[in-house]
Formats: C-alpha cells, sequence, structure tokens
C-alpha cells in the first residue's frame, strides 16, 4: 500500500511570479523510506507543507495514509508528525515543558505525556538537558527534540524536512543514528535532504528533484550508477607522474584519467577501501610519495550535472555561504 | 468544545511558564508602568492642577491602569510574530488541535500576565497616595472592567503579530499606533488644552472613555474629561463595553481566519 501519494501537486507564490512545484507526482510505500533530493529552492519544503497540511496546493491532489490532505486535513494530522527545516521550538522553555506540552496539546492525560516525554527524552539522550531552556542547546540537540517533538504520537507516517542541514559532522551522525532506530521500528518516512550521502545511508529509495519537478527516481544504487559511482583520486610530484599512472593502471586494471596541470589521476572504483590500501601499499614500495589521496563520493552536483547537464547553481550558492560564516 | 477550551488553557499555561522560566520579562513589564507612576506623580503632579481631593495621583492612576493594558497588544503581537518567525505555528498547525486554541491560549495568557502587573502598580500607586472611595466591589469591578479591556485590545495584537514578517516590526508598530492614542486621551491632562479636533478625538477615544469609566468605578470625579458633552463622555461605561464588543467582534474572527492561513515566510 502507498502511505503517501501526490499526483501532479502544482504551487506558484507571490500571485504565480514563483513557481515553487510545477508537477510534481510522487508516492512512498508503506514502511518505507524515501529521500527526496533537490538544491535549495527546488521545491522540497514547499512539497512537505502540502503534505503535512500546512499549505494547500494550487492544482493536484495528495494523500497521506489513504486521507485526502486537502478535503480531510483534520484526519491527516491526526496521523502525521511534522519536523520542519528549522527546529519549531519554545526557546524559553525546557525540553521537560517542550514535549509535556506537545502531548497535551495531541491529547495525551497529564500523566501520559510525562511518560512519553521522558522516553523521547531517553530515546534521544536528552535527559540530562531536560530541565535546561531549548536556548542553551547546540544545533543537534534542538533537532533532535524537534524530532521528538514529532513522534509524540507515534505517527504513522513522518515528515522531515531537511534534518541534518546547518548540523557540524557529529550531530549529523547522531541525527542519522536517530533516524536509523526510527527506520527499523517500521515508520513511513519521507524526508528531504541536499546530500547524496545522506539519503543514500537513510532512504531506501530516492526522488531527486529540480525546479518542481522529479527528475530521476530510484535507489541509491541505481542513480550513483548513472553518476558513475565512487572515485580515487590521487595527486603527486610531477617527476612521479608517469610512474604513479603507470602504476596505478596495473594495480586497479582501469584506465585513469590524467589532469597534467593539477598532477591529479582520477579513477572510478569499485571496492573502493580495498583500492585505497592496494595503491597506498604499491607506491609505498615505488618510493612514491602522494601529496594527496582521496576517494570522492559522488555529490549531488555529480548528479545533477549527470542528469540535467547543469550544475544545482542554488546549492552552490548555499555552500558558499555556510562557509562564510 | 472540551477539548479546545483545554487547548487553549494548554497554550495559556504555556505562557505562564514562560513567565516563570525567564523572569525578567514580567519584571519589566511591571516596572515599566510602575515607573510612569512615580514620574508623573512627582513631575507632572506639582504642574497640573487636578481639582480633586487627594491630588493628581487620584486622576493618574485610572489612565496609567488603562495605558498598561492597552500595550497588552504589544506582548500579544510581538509574542506571535516571533512563534511564527521560529515556525512554532507551523507546528501548532500540524497539530490535530481547533484552529482557534492557539490563539485564544494566547490571549488569555495575556491577560493573566496583566492581573500581576496590575496588582503591583496599584500596590506602588497606594505607597504614593492613591485612595479610591468607591468601596471594594467597584474598585474589584474596575479590575474586571481593565482586564477585560486588556483581553480585547490583545485580539487586535494577534492580528498584527500573525500579519507582520518580524517581530520587530510588531513592536515598532504598536508603539507607533498605541502611544499616540493613550497620549491623546484624558489619561493624563485636561483634554480643554488640547486643539479643538483633537478634543473631540480624544473624547471619543476608547482610551478616554476606559479611563473615565476607571475614574467614577474609582470614585475620583473626571475633571479631565468631558469638554463637549458628548455621549462617550456621558456614558463611560456602556461606551468602553460597546468599543471592546466591537473590537473583539472584528478582531477576533479575522485572527482566526488569518491564523488559518498564516505561514511561517
Ligand atoms: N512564501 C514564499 N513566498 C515566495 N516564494 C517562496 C515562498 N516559499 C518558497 N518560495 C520560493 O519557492 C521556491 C521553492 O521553495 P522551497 O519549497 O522552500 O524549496 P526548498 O525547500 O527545496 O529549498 C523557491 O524559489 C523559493 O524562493
Ligand atoms: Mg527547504
Amino acid at each position: 500500500m502507498k502511505s503517501v501519494i501526490a499526483e501532479n501537486l502544482t504551487k506558484t507564490y507571490r500571485n504565480g511570479e514563483v513557481k515553487a512545484l510545477a508537477g510534481l507526482s510522487l508516492d512512498v510505500e508503506e514502511g518505507t523510506v524515501l529521500a527526496v533530493l533537490g538544491p535549495n529552492g527546488a521545491g522540497k519544503t514547499t512539497l512537505v507543507r502540502i503534505l503535512a497540511t500546512l499549505l494547500t496546493p494550487d492544482t493536484g491532489s495528495a494523500s497521506v495514509g489513504g486521507i485526502d490532505v486537502v478535503k480531510n486535513p483534520d484526519a491527516v494530522r491526526q496521523i502525521i508528525g511534522l519536523s520542519g527545516q528549522y527546529a519549531a521550538l519554545d526557546e524559553t522553555l525546557t525540553g521537560w515543558d517542550n514535549l509535556t506540552m506537545f502531548g497535551r496539546l495531541y491529547h495525551l492525560s497529564g500523566s501520559a505525556s510525562k511518560k512519553r516525554a521522558e522516553e523521547l527524552l531517553e530515546r534521544f539522550s536528552l535527559t540530562e538537558a531536560a530541565k535546561r531552556p531549548i536556548r542553551t542547546y547546540s544545533g543537534g540537540m534542538r533537532r533532535r527534540l524537534d524530532l521528538a517533538a514529532s513522534l509524540i504520537i507515534k505517527p504513522k507516517v513522518l515528515f522531515l524536512d531537511e534534518p541534518t542541514t546547518g548540523l557540524d559532522p557529529r550531530g549529523r551522525q547522531e541525527m542519522w543514528g536517530v533516524i536509523d532506530e526510527l527506520v527499523k521500528g517500521g515508520v513511513t518516512l519521507l524526508l528531504t535532504t541536499q546530500y547524496l550521502e545522506e539519503a543514500d545511508h537513510l532512504a531506501d529509495d530516492i526522488a531527486v528533484i529540480d525546479h518542481g519537478t522529479v527528475i530521476a527516481r530510484g535507489t541509491s544504487d541505481v542513480l550513483k550508477s548513472q553518476v558513475g559511482g565512487e572515485r580515487l583520486e590521487l595527486v603527486v610530484e610531477s617527476h612521479n607522474l608517469s610512474a604513479a599512472v603507470a602504476l596505478v593502471k596495473s594495480a586497479l586494471s582501469v584506465d585513469p584519467t590524467v589532469d597534467d596541470g593539477m598532477r591529479r589521476i582520477t579513477v572510478p572504483v569499485s571496492e573502493s577501501s580495498a583500492a585505497l590500501v592496494k595503491v597506498l601499499r604499491l607506491l609505498d614500495e615505488a618510493k612514491i610519495h602522494p601529496l594527496d589521496i582521496a576517494l570522492k563520493r559522488p555529490s549531488l552536483d555529480d548528479v545533477f550535472i549527470s542528469l540535467t547537464g547543469h550544475v544545482a547553481e542554488e546549492a552552490v550558492v548555499e555552500v558558499a555561504k555556510k562557509g562564510r560564516k | 468544545m472540551i477539548q479546545t477550551i483545554g487547548d487553549c488553557l494548554v497554550i495559556t499555561k504555556r505562557q505562564l511558564l514562560q513567565l516563570i522560566r525567564v523572569p525578567e520579562v514580567i519584571i519589566f513589564a511591571t516596572i515599566q508602568p510602575a515607573m510612569f507612576v512615580l514620574l508623573f506623580r512627582y513631575v507632572f503632579g506639582g504642574a497640573i492642577s487636578s481639582g480633586v481631593q487627594g491630588g493628581y495621583v487620584q486622576l493618574l492612576m485610572p489612565g496609567i491602569f488603562v495605558q498598561t493594558v492597552a500595550f497588552t497588544l504589544a506582548g500579544t503581537a510581538v509574542g506571535l510574530a516571533e512563534d511564527m518567525q521560529k515556525g512554532l505555528i507551523d507546528r501548532f498547525r500540524s497539530l490535530p488541535i481547533a484552529r482557534s486554541a492557539v490563539v485564544i491560549g494566547r490571549t488569555i495568557g495575556d491577560s493573566t500576565q496583566n492581573i500581576v502587573t496590575l496588582v503591583v502598580m496599584a500596590l506602588v500607586g497606594f505607597a504614593v497616595g492613591w485612595r479610591p472611595s468607591s468601596g471594594f466591589f467597584k474598585v474589584f469591578l474596575a479590575f474586571l472592567f481593565l482586564l477585560a479591556f486588556g483581553f480585547s485590545m490583545s485580539w487586535i495584537g494577534v492580528l498584527i503579530g500573525l500579519s507582520v514578517r518580524e517581530a520587530r516590526v510588531a513592536q515598532n508598530l504598536v508603539f507607533i499606533s498605541v502611544f499616540p492614542l493613550t497620549f491623546l486621551s484624558n489619561a493624563f491632562a485636561p483634554t480643554t488644552g488640547m486643539p479643538r479636533v483633537l478634543q473631540y478625538f480624544a473624547e471619543w477615544n476608547p482610551v478616554s472613555t476606559m479611563v473615565a469609566a476607571c475614574r467614577q468605578l474609582f470614585g475620583t470625579p473626571n475633571h479631565f474629561g468631558a469638554t463637549a458633552n458628548s455621549w462617550p463622555s456621558q456614558n463611560p461605561l456602556w461606551m468602553s463595553l460597546l468599543y471592546m464588543a466591537l473590537i473583539v467582534g472584528i478582531f477576533l474572527p479575522l485572527s482566526v481566519r488569518k491564523y488559518k492561513n498564516a505561514s511561517s515566510k
């Protein structure tokens, strides 16, 4: 059974000036995870807001758990959990206050909402911070509490809008762990992300969207094979370049691409870490010291270039912005 | 229905919890009017001849009470604008609760906050010579009246808070609109000193009718009003009730509709 169905959704803002969704269709099988992957401005948040009944589409239809989101939003709200792009919590209250408040608003009794708050705090490793105001929390803690708040009634369908954007690597790892747990519990999950790696890690299925429509749909393996999988990149001093090229070629029996100016050798690899070890060992034996050696995973940009022939422009801008902060 | 009332109370409780977690807010919300009492009492008190027994402070206190509850709308507007900005309103809207619960809970919460503020101000007033002479029952009634006015003003705040993009805008909007309203009235000085046009405005101003009504309930003659002998100045209690009903009647449905369509961006 399909838990989420979106059919031909369109949505424009500012009286039609901005087209956020342009006939978007997708579905999520019950008990599975779909990652909606797209650059900034692709329409991810708009899609999530429509599915979570916060916004009505201009045309098209959508249902969650078999219930139409436009015709019967109240019933949809009973079965969904939503954690938006930015943590939506009362900053002045403590984690405990927030969770018990949301529990009461889901119409749990006083004692049931306390019990649920305790469980969730424990599960998300926030028990220690429970009595501190949210404004003292780190970004990762906020996101976890925000997620906890969306799980109060054990939703049938969960929406997570960019759950790790803005988190540091450690926060991201923790968030992934938490989401993995949830998925094992069998929730139906639709999450959005700008990172192919994240979609790959968390989701069964990926829908790539751009300018408000789905441009590719499939498992991460399918998408990656379209992009070309992982690559090994190696930079050496110029007098070692030809020797290194020969060495890589014999070790992996593939023709590497060579960038003479950058003295960089690039080669697609399948068993990536084994290949890395092998090349490193051979280099060492030949007394060639690499200036840089790394495994490169295909990024959202690679996916975009291969699917659309253009880079995910706004994503690039976004990354640049983050770098400046 | 019962569930909706319960939801409202959860939101109200949230606000009262905020006051406990960040007591600075209510402390400043109280210090400001208390300071006004002292400043007006000692700076203008000597200059403005009140013509009532017990001096200027008798006329001043009702004025400051009304000004303070009129500003309830600021707290409501800023609080809601912040909730919008932070995406909390979105979360509330994704919950299975009545459309009206969040905004009703908020206006009740802000009105409850007024109780604390009014009590503190009354004590400060008492300390500097304010002596209502009408007896306990009427004084109590006056305070209920003030709370009701605060509640109705709060609904204007809801609409402002949900309409602006940023909390700071709400703050400024409220100040430039409410301050003139409270000063173009009989709250602090006789309206007879104003230009003719403003006198009429002051007389019909809801702040004036509220102040006049409170003076009546506190047993103080309203020496600062009634230049044109208009109906509002003759019947301030009724006029004030009418104003409150009008404000709530207009702004409550507008606010609930706005809330329904509110989005965080
Ligand atoms: N409230 C709004 N008013 C005007 N334009 C908007 C609004 N919300 C989103 N947009 C525009 O719609 C497009 C899609 O936005 P969004 O759904 O937020 O994308 P994403 O979440 O993928 O970054 C963007 O071009 C964005 O600027
Ligand atoms: Mg977004």
